[in-house]
């Protein structure tokens, strides 16, 4: 039985928004004929000719020309390399495509793809997770699918939508996630800024989102060993934050363990845990506790890599301190 | 918009000189943009006065001195192009068709203008009618503009051109020269004007850049270089003229470069004292509005009672906008949703 990757996905949903809306062009170093660094747009600039188009190596002016493009009525995709440079083409999103709409009135959709996150020996530039550096800026949506079906269907909603999004899209989950099929449509996904539970349970609640959710799920496994029963909320899109999901799983569980690949200093994981402890604070039961990456750089070498992230190991031994207390 | 390309000399007082149509239109252009910048000057003495008895609060950021080469892009521009001016442009915005209205109402603060208080003086727009609000980072309009201009190719929209400007200063950041080398490799039709007022606020050009001309950067970008001399009103016409012409005929991004100076700070705030005394003597440091003036009625395309008579009626518009300005209503924080998000789908979850 044929199987599509996480990375085929989003192949897919950028063939199907060029087939379906001629809005839409993409736009990126190495993306045309060559398909990409991970081959993201592999055949397409053949199948839509002038529409997927080689960038010189110029974030800056990339996300700059995605700006001009949608105020004239274009969708354009932005891919960055990887989300590391994305810092080079910072100002255009944050002070450009994140203003625009409040300041002007006119929308700025665009979509700018981050090939986020870690994988083994990508090192201290190739393995950034800047989804918080994003989420912190008002007028910018900022989505981390974790699985090959939003993978899919959140693409196609972020090339929807009026406002700038952020698509942090997780390398780790690029070949080896896998699902037999795709939704048909954007209606058999669960709504925009809607939080899923990816796992239901009744002792802790773990928030995680992107290739944690991953992660989070293997140490519920393991929990269940122990007798515990845990419930997993991946959170889907960061910005805007689905703070109901989180409030009603912690009402259930009374625990709650964030579990964030990014670092911990004013990250995701500490914006949930305020949100709980501000609007949640008599639903819990224990202090509510969070698990980044180390707070160096991410490292080459995979032992180094390995232990920095957040792990199905130590998100378990995370949550056995968490049930203590 | 809706000003854009009207002619302002309709009923002015001109001797009319028997030439050729290229002749009476050099003559139409040139008087109309002389009108718009004894508007943009005229305009801007108001926001000076306003600024310094407390009626504008942030910055005010004038274009004393560089109103031609600023209009001068601004009359070659027409409805359907894109335009993305800069600190100085007041003279160039108003050509494109932005209003004394408008920018007292963004420079005031009204809530009925444009930005309705959300952003302020030189950063006011309507980017969708191609008109850009710029961001303060230098540089970063190059490829906005390029960015319009891929559309309009998408489109299949033949035609149009985009147009920026910017100091000298500004070529030195890294979002120029990618905005200009990704405008030469799409071959897009982008004209791009440079203002050398020989200062970036308080910095003189031997700490800014070490080339020997500016305009040596087009070479290098692979675009068409063009030099106007910066405060000489038919001068910029023509070679401004020439450069917007040449992206109209698909020939590729225009860099102009003009030499001149700032007459005034680079703020309101700023007695620019930096500025030598000699070279404020200098023809870099002669008036273009004088300079315009002067030629004009040499030409005999202009009389002194009409320029006369023109500067009182922009006295008085200017006047009378800024007293109903001055009555309209400041934002209300109450009445604003304080949602930075333009989809309707995002709610109080953010």
């Amino acid at each position: 039985m044929s199987s599509i990757t996480y990375l085929e996905a989003i192949r897919l949903a950028q063939q199907r928004a060029l087939k379906e809306d001629p809005r839409v062009f993409i736009y990126g170093q190495d993306i045309g004929v060559f398909g990409g660094a991970f081959k993201a747009t592999k055949n397409l600039a053949k199948e839509f000719p002038g529409r997927v188009l080689d960038a010189p190596i110029s974030e800056d002016a990339m996300v700059g020309l995605a700006i001009g493009a949608a105020v004239e009525g274009m969708r354009p995709i932005v891919e960055m390399q990887f989300a590391d440079f994305s810092t080079c083409g910072f100002n255009q999103i944050v002070n450009q495509a994140a203003t625009l709409h409040y300041r002007t009135g006119t929308p700025c959709p665009i979509v700018v793809r981050l090939p986020s996150g870690g994988t083994p020996g990508s090192g201290p530039f190739h393995s950034q997770s800047m989804e918080a550096i994003y989420a912190h800026y008002p007028g910018l949506v900022v989505m981390t699918p974790a699985t090959v079906e939003d993978a899919y269907t959140m693409l196609l909603e972020a090339i929807e939508l009026e406002d700038p999004v952020i698509f942090c899209e997780h390398k780790f989950l690029y070949y080896h996630l896998k699902a037999e099929r795709l939704p048909a449509t954007v209606g058999e996904a669960l709504p925009f800024g809607k939080a899923r539970i990816a796992r239901p349970g009744r002792d802790a609640t773990i928030v995680a989102y992107s290739a944690m959710v991953h992660e989070a799920l293997a140490a519920a496994e393991e929990l269940m060993q122990d007798g515990y029963d845990i419930e997993v909320v991946d959170l889907r899109t960061v910005r805007p934050i689905d703070t109901d999901t989180i409030l009603a799983s912690v009402a259930r569980t009374g625990r709650l363990l964030v579990v964030g690949e990014a670092w911990p200093w004013g990250g995701v994981a500490a914006d949930v845990i305020a949100r709980v402890a501000t609007e949640g604070f008599g639903l819990l039961d224990a202090p509510p506790q969070r698990l980044n990456a180390k707070e160096t750089p991410v490292p080459y070498h995979p032992a180094l890599w390995g232990t920095h992230r957040p792990t199905a190991s130590s998100v378990a031994n995370s949550l056995r301190q968490l049930l203590e207390l | 918009m809706t000003k854009a390309n009207s002619p302002k000399t309709k009923g002015s007082q001109t001797k009319s000189s028997q030439g050729s149509s290229a002749g009476t239109m050099a003559r139409e252009l040139s008087l109309r943009a002389y009108r718009t910048m004894l508007e943009a000057r005229l305009l801007e003495e108001k926001l000076a006065a306003l600024y310094r008895s407390g009626k504008i609060v942030g910055g005010v950021f004038l274009g004393r001195g560089q109103e031609a080469l600023s209009v001068a892009l601004g009359v070659h521009l027409r409805r359907g192009d894109i335009y993305a001016p800069l600190i100085r442009d007041q003279a160039g915005r108003l050509a494109f068709g932005d209003t004394i209205l408008d920018t007292l109402r963004t420079y005031l603060g009204s809530s009925l203008g444009s930005m309705r208080g959300r952003d302020g003086n030189i950063h006011r727009g309507r980017p969708s009618e191609g008109y850009h609000a710029m961001i303060s980072h230098l540089g970063a309009m190059v490829s906005t503009v390029c960015g319009g201009l891929v559309a309009k190719r998408f489109r299949g929209e033949k035609g149009a051109v985009g147009a920026t400007c910017i100091g000298e200063g500004g070529t030195s950041t890294g979002s120029f020269h990618e905005g200009m080398n990704m405008a030469a490799v799409e071959n897009l039709p982008l004209v791009v004007v440079v203002a050398n007022n020989q200062y970036s606020y308080s910095t003189p050009n031997d700490r800014q850049f070490a080339c020997s001309d500016l305009l040596s950067k087009a070479t290098g970008y692979g675009v068409a270089g063009h030099r106007a001399v910066g405060n000489d009103l038919v001068d910029c016409l023509g070679v401004i003229g020439e450069a917007v012409a040449a992206a109209r005929r698909g020939e590729g991004p225009q860099l102009v470069v003009a030499d001149l100076l700032r007459l005034v700070g680079h703020g309101e705030h700023d007695d620019a004292s930096y500025i030598p005394e000699a070279m404020k003597k200098s023809p870099l440091g002669r008036d273009c509005l004088e300079l315009a003036r002067h030629s004009l009625i040499e030409r005999e395309w202009l009389s002194e009672e009409a320029a006369d008579s023109w500067h009182k009626a922009v006295e008085k518009e200017v006047e009378e906008t800024a007293s109903k300005v001055l009555r309209e209503p400041a934002p209300d924080p109450s009445e604003e949703d304080w949602n930075a998000f333009a989809s309707h789908s995002i709610g109080r979850n953010l």
